[in-house]
């Protein structure tokens, strides 16, 4: 046997994290070392998977197979396609940038006793949170998925919850409430889709008699396993439900812009860039292998939603006053182009939401961590608190601004490529849809600069005037996040490669081809 | 063994005593039992003769030693087949021993162990006089606030008696699930039910609502039990016989032969149904399912919270294992009788059960509304009427068991000057005082709440699958609305404990001595080992799944 190397890379931080909670109280620095070291060496192995996978080969590779709950017809079955290996991939490259932007977000306040050791616990969740979003990118089971799915809500309400930003504009007892309203908010909203899917997931195996992804799949293609089609519609909606409200779909999106803003900018980035891809993943993976007929059947309405969370998304970013919230809606915009590519049932749209999974996980990291230290600066999330901040500290004015070029996916970085993919593959296909969708673009240039503007230019606001620039921590956080976006958007083709065989399988499981434009041309 | 010999007896007491035989007892398989009823009885003799200082380690060792001798007994019985392929009646047809009751047996003899733990608890309460307490009133008898009170307490009376009406209880409790006909049942209902009342009326603290709570509870069981008991009349009176089998073979109508004393009621279908409904509402008020639950929050608020958690726990593994047998063995015959109106109980007492726990801002009176809906969910599991149905439901009784003694052994911990701090709002902040037990408390609540990778998912699963199987798939999708409407006051606890301010007035969180911790730490020890690993015991559980008839 081989070693169990998809296994390894999500034990690792699940070890780490406990090994992370088990440290004196006293010890916090070495705690942070200890979860900045392990989150690295998870790096390493995931880069490890990236580099010995065969975009080639086989279509799921590092298969792992045990017997778990026989009696549930659950196997510990994992495996990954050239979309998990990029997820996982970026997964395990941005935490370590978490960890080192929240490096002093958790160091303890003056209440609580002796052995109240917020920091420990800090970046014990943190891991933890990696170790499940990884297990669930690599699971080929679909109730180990599932199980992994719903626990991650745990750790990442107590990061939530637990943990905000020191100073608030109406005081600690305030953010405190606010803070557990987001939280409740966030689980509810997660644990209500997950219970649902609960259900689907039940209602699968009654009707498959197994949660073996690759085994449905095929039963489901030779016809050995029949649904009917109402069956199989419920079943799609069930498993839709659950990763629509963790993407976030418009109309399920309100618990986003709460808990964006009041967690701290790396438990954001957490949700946003990490944990929220989840939910697209489980789209690509789960709904339109499983459920090929009823995904097609609920292609429009799904459409019109994500062309709804595009504009709506873009609309009300621009509206925001909070910086973090502003982040927020411009992520429901970006998922909804990722859940657009998915739906749009072409090659080129679902390569591109793939890669827009990972270049919004980057770009949103740079923009949400550089607007975290301008925030721990000033104290303030309010737009309207900062002006001229590029004359004080020019450095972080600049990575503030490639931040935001590249959420509004200039080109010549990573997220215009993938936008300009989804929008191609949903054009080809629907082009009215693809014509919306072009104003989201328009629109997302006009938050982002305007935020821009607002912040960094202007004259220097007297509160802002003593604001030193970004430290080295700070640094080497940013600088690797923009060369990343930087060279992903001149040279996307090493992800590309990687990512192409597996959208083309998963577009032949939903029976679907790419529409021939010459034919369209000659009519 | 004739399957009728019980009907003899009954019917043919008047014929000469020489034609009476003697009975013939498998003292062996019913070892578990006899052990525990006869500590009790050592338990009564040590309260008579052994001096009042060393009464409370005599009735502890004593206890400890049946209990863990009861459940070795159960494993022992277990591992010799009599589970499986040597399931059979013992006793003259009153006892059934088969795979269900040996494993609801092994549970309550481990719920009964671990609330003894908790019972003998005496490092919380503060020492009065210089004697160190447990839960219990210092003496039974004394007028709350009288000056007789204030004397049983300076002279360091303790009530050790708590530790034989615990064993009674228990004693009771093993017979009810394993009783094989009604007359059986109802002697292991008010076996069990007596003692349950009395120790619910000794709490030390808040005397008068702990008296009001068992008075309440006695009157409301006594009611119960007297329904059931009209039931067991009218099931004699249409079936001619109180056995489980002959009553089964009667409903089916493979018995041809009437008793001439009975023949103008014997076959009477007015007679089955309201019978079997009377019966079926004893046990469900036992099971505390809406509309039958109305003494629970009360109960589960004044009684002394060791005995309530033993009694949460233990109550609902024996009442469910008498259902599933009532229901499977002697009904099944009536299944399209009786599942509609399952049905509509266990769609009231989910939905009940949650909505309501919502409302509530004493911790005890949540926990006994979330024990009313996790009744509900366990009967989603009784209705599917599958042998993955059994084994779902068996499962979940042990998952169940565990997660709420260790969750009652946590509010005994949590302690302002008044006794337990039982208010919602005395737990604010807790997390920062004492992060381990408010983690610890975190992963019950979350393990009632049903988060994977707990021992509640892996219950919850279980039985939701067989329903699903057993075609009750409307059933499982409000189970599931019902989880969600569930999990919003665990984690509002949750919220309260790690994320509010701690108050400056608020409770200490008191040390216990090692035999709560024990308790607790058993609690988490299975709730995470049935929620990662449930396959050995899933094993079990299936294993188990099968009625001797």
């Amino acid at each position: 046997m081989s070693f169990p190397l998809l296994t390894a890379t999500a034990a690792l931080p699940a070890v780490g994290a406990i090994a992370t909670a088990a440290v004196p109280a006293a010890r916090r620095t070495a705690a942070k070392w200890l979860a900045l070291v392990v989150s690295l060496a998870t790096l390493v192995l995931a880069a490890v998977i990236g580099f010995r996978f065969e975009p080639g080969g086989a279509r799921y590779q590092f298969t792992e197979s045990h017997a778990w709950i026989r009696d549930f017809g659950v196997r510990y079955e994992l495996g990954v396609d050239g979309i998990a290996v990029a997820l996982v991939a970026l997964t395990a490259l941005l935490i370590p940038f978490v960890i080192l932007a929240g490096w002093h977000d958790a160091d303890p306040l003056e209440t609580g006793s002796r052995r109240w050791r917020p920091t420990q616990g800090f970046f014990a969740l943190i891991l933890a949170v990696e170790a499940m979003v990884i297990i669930s990118f690599e699971a080929m089971d679909v109730f180990v998925f599932y199980i992994f799915f719903e626990a991650m809500l745990i750790p990442m309400y107590f990061l939530i919850g637990g943990f905000g930003d020191r100073a608030h504009e109406h005081g600690e007892e305030a953010a405190s409430t606010q803070r557990s309203y987001a939280a409740v908010k966030f689980l509810l909203y997660n644990l209500v889709g997950g219970l649902i899917m609960l259900a689907a997931v039940i209602g699968l195996y009654v009707q498959a008699g197994t949660f073996s992804l690759p085994e449905i799949v095929q039963a489901r293609a030779n016809g050995s396993l029949h649904m009917a089609t109402g069956t199989e519609r419920w079943l799609f909606l069930g498993f839709f439900f659950a990763f629509a409200v963790k993407a976030p779909l418009w109309p399920l999106h309100t618990w986003l812009p709460n808990a964006m803003g009041e967690a701290t900018a790396p438990v954001a980035v957490l949700i946003t860039a990490v944990v929220d891809k989840v939910g697209t993943f489980a789209m690509l993976r789960f709904c339109l292998q499983l459920f090929p007929e009823a995904s097609k059947w609920a292609t429009p309405v799904i459409l019109v939603l994500a062309l709804i969370s595009i504009v709506y998304g873009a609309l009300l970013a621009v509206g925001q006053r909070d910086i973090k919230r502003l982040v927020a809606y411009a992520s429901i915009s970006h998922f909804g182009f990722i859940i657009l590519g998915i739906f749009a049932m072409t090659s080129q749209g679902q390569s591109g939401a793939t890669l827009y999974m990972v270049n919004h996980g980057i770009s949103t990291a740079a923009l949400m961590l550089v607007a975290g230290f301008l925030i721990s600066r000033r104290g303030s999330r309010l737009i309207a608190d900062y002006g001229g901040v590029q004359k004080v500290a020019p450095v972080l004015a600049g990575t503030f601004l490639i931040g935001s070029l590249a959420t509004l996916s200039l080109p010549g970085l990573a997220p215009f490529v993938s936008e300009f993919l989804v929008l191609v593959g949903t054009f080809v296909r629907h082009p009215a849809i693809g014509i919306i969708a072009t104003f989201g673009i328009v629109l997302a240039a006009l938050y982002t600069l305007v935020l821009y503007q607002r912040t960094m230019t202007g004259p220097v606001k007297p509160q802002v005037a003593e604001m030193p620039d970004l430290r080295v921590r700070e640094l080497l956080v940013v600088a690797p996040l923009i060369v990343l976006l930087i060279f992903l958007g001149v040279y996307p083709k090493p992800v590309a490669d990687i990512v192409n065989p597996a959208v083309k399988q998963t577009m032949s499981d939903v029976h679907q081809t790419d529409p021939k434009p010459e034919v369209e041309a000659v009519k | 063994m004739s399957t009728a010999a019980v009907h003899s007896l009954w019917t043919t007491a008047a014929d000469p005593i020489s034609r009476i035989q003697a009975p013939k007892i498998e003292y062996g398989q019913l070892s578990p039992t006899l052990i525990v009823i006869g500590a009790a009885l050592v338990g009564v003799l040590i309260e008579a003769f052994v001096p009042r200082a060393s009464r409370y380690y005599a009735q502890v060792f004593v206890s400890v030693v049946a209990l863990a001798a009861a459940f070795a007994a159960v494993v022992a019985l277990a591992a010799d087949g009599y589970g499986t392929t040597k399931a059979h009646i013992a006793a003259m047809g009153a006892i059934a021993v088969d795979g269900p009751s040996l494993f609801l047996q092994g549970t309550i003899l481990l719920a009964g162990l671990l609330g003894v733990f908790t019972f003998a608890e005496r490092r919380l309460d503060p020492a009065a006089h210089g004697n160190r307490v447990d839960s219990f009133a210092a003496q039974a008898a004394s007028v709350p606030g009288s000056e007789s009170e204030k004397a049983a307490m300076k002279a360091g009376f303790t009530t050790t008696e708590a530790f034989p009406l615990l064993l009674f209880a228990v004693g009771g409790m093993l017979v009810f699930p394993s009783a094989n006909d009604l007359l059986t049942l109802f002697v292991a209902l008010e076996v069990f039910s007596l003692p349950l009342y009395l120790l619910c009326a000794l709490a030390r603290r808040k005397r008068l609502m702990s008296q009001e709570a068992a008075v309440k509870y006695f009157l409301l069981g006594a009611f119960a039990s007297a329904f059931t008991l009209f039931g067991i009349a009218m099931l004699y009176g249409y079936a001619g016989s109180v056995s489980y089998a002959r009553i089964a073979q009667v409903v089916e109508g493979t018995v041809t032969n009437v008793d001439p004393a009975l023949a103008n009621t014997m076959g009477n279908d007015v007679l089955l149904l309201i019978g079997a409904a009377m019966i079926a509402m004893g046990l469900l008020f036992k099971v505390a399912a809406v509309p039958f639950h109305m003494w629970t929050p009360d109960v589960y608020q004044g009684a002394p919270t060791p005995v309530t958690g033993f009694m949460a726990a233990a109550t609902k593994v024996a009442a469910f294992g008498a259902l599933l047998r009532l229901l499977y063995v002697v009904l099944p015959g009536l299944r399209w009788d009786w599942r509609p109106v399952m049905w509509a109980v266990a769609i009231v007492t989910m939905l009940g059960g949650a909505i309501v726990a919502i409302t509530q801002t004493d911790i005890k009176r949540m926990l006994a509304y979330s024990s009313i809906a996790h009744a509900g969910f366990i009967l989603a599991g009784v209705i599917a009427t599958t042998r993955d149905g059994v084994s779902s439901v068996l499962f979940y009784l042990a998952a169940y068991s565990f997660v709420t003694i260790g969750a009652f052994a946590v509010v005994t911990l949590v302690r302002d000057a008044g006794g337990e701090a039982t208010h919602l709002s005395k737990w604010a902040g807790l997390g920062r005082r004492s992060p381990l037990v408010a983690a610890v408390f975190a992963v019950f609540l979350l393990a009632f709440a049903g988060i994977p990778l707990t021992s509640g998912f892996a219950g919850k699963f279980a039985v939701f699958k067989a329903a699903a199987e057993g075609g009750a798939t409307p059933l499982v999708v409000i189970g599931v609305i019902s989880s969600a409407i569930a999990a919003f006051f665990y984690v509002r606890v949750i919220v309260l404990m790690f994320f509010s301010e701690p108050r400056p007035e608020g409770p200490t969180v008191a040390v216990p001595s090692p035999l709560t911790m024990t308790a607790i730490g058993v609690g988490v020890a299975v709730t995470l080992a049935l929620g990662v690993a449930p396959q050995y015991f899933l094993d079990l559980a299936s294993q188990a799944g099968v009625f001797v008839r």
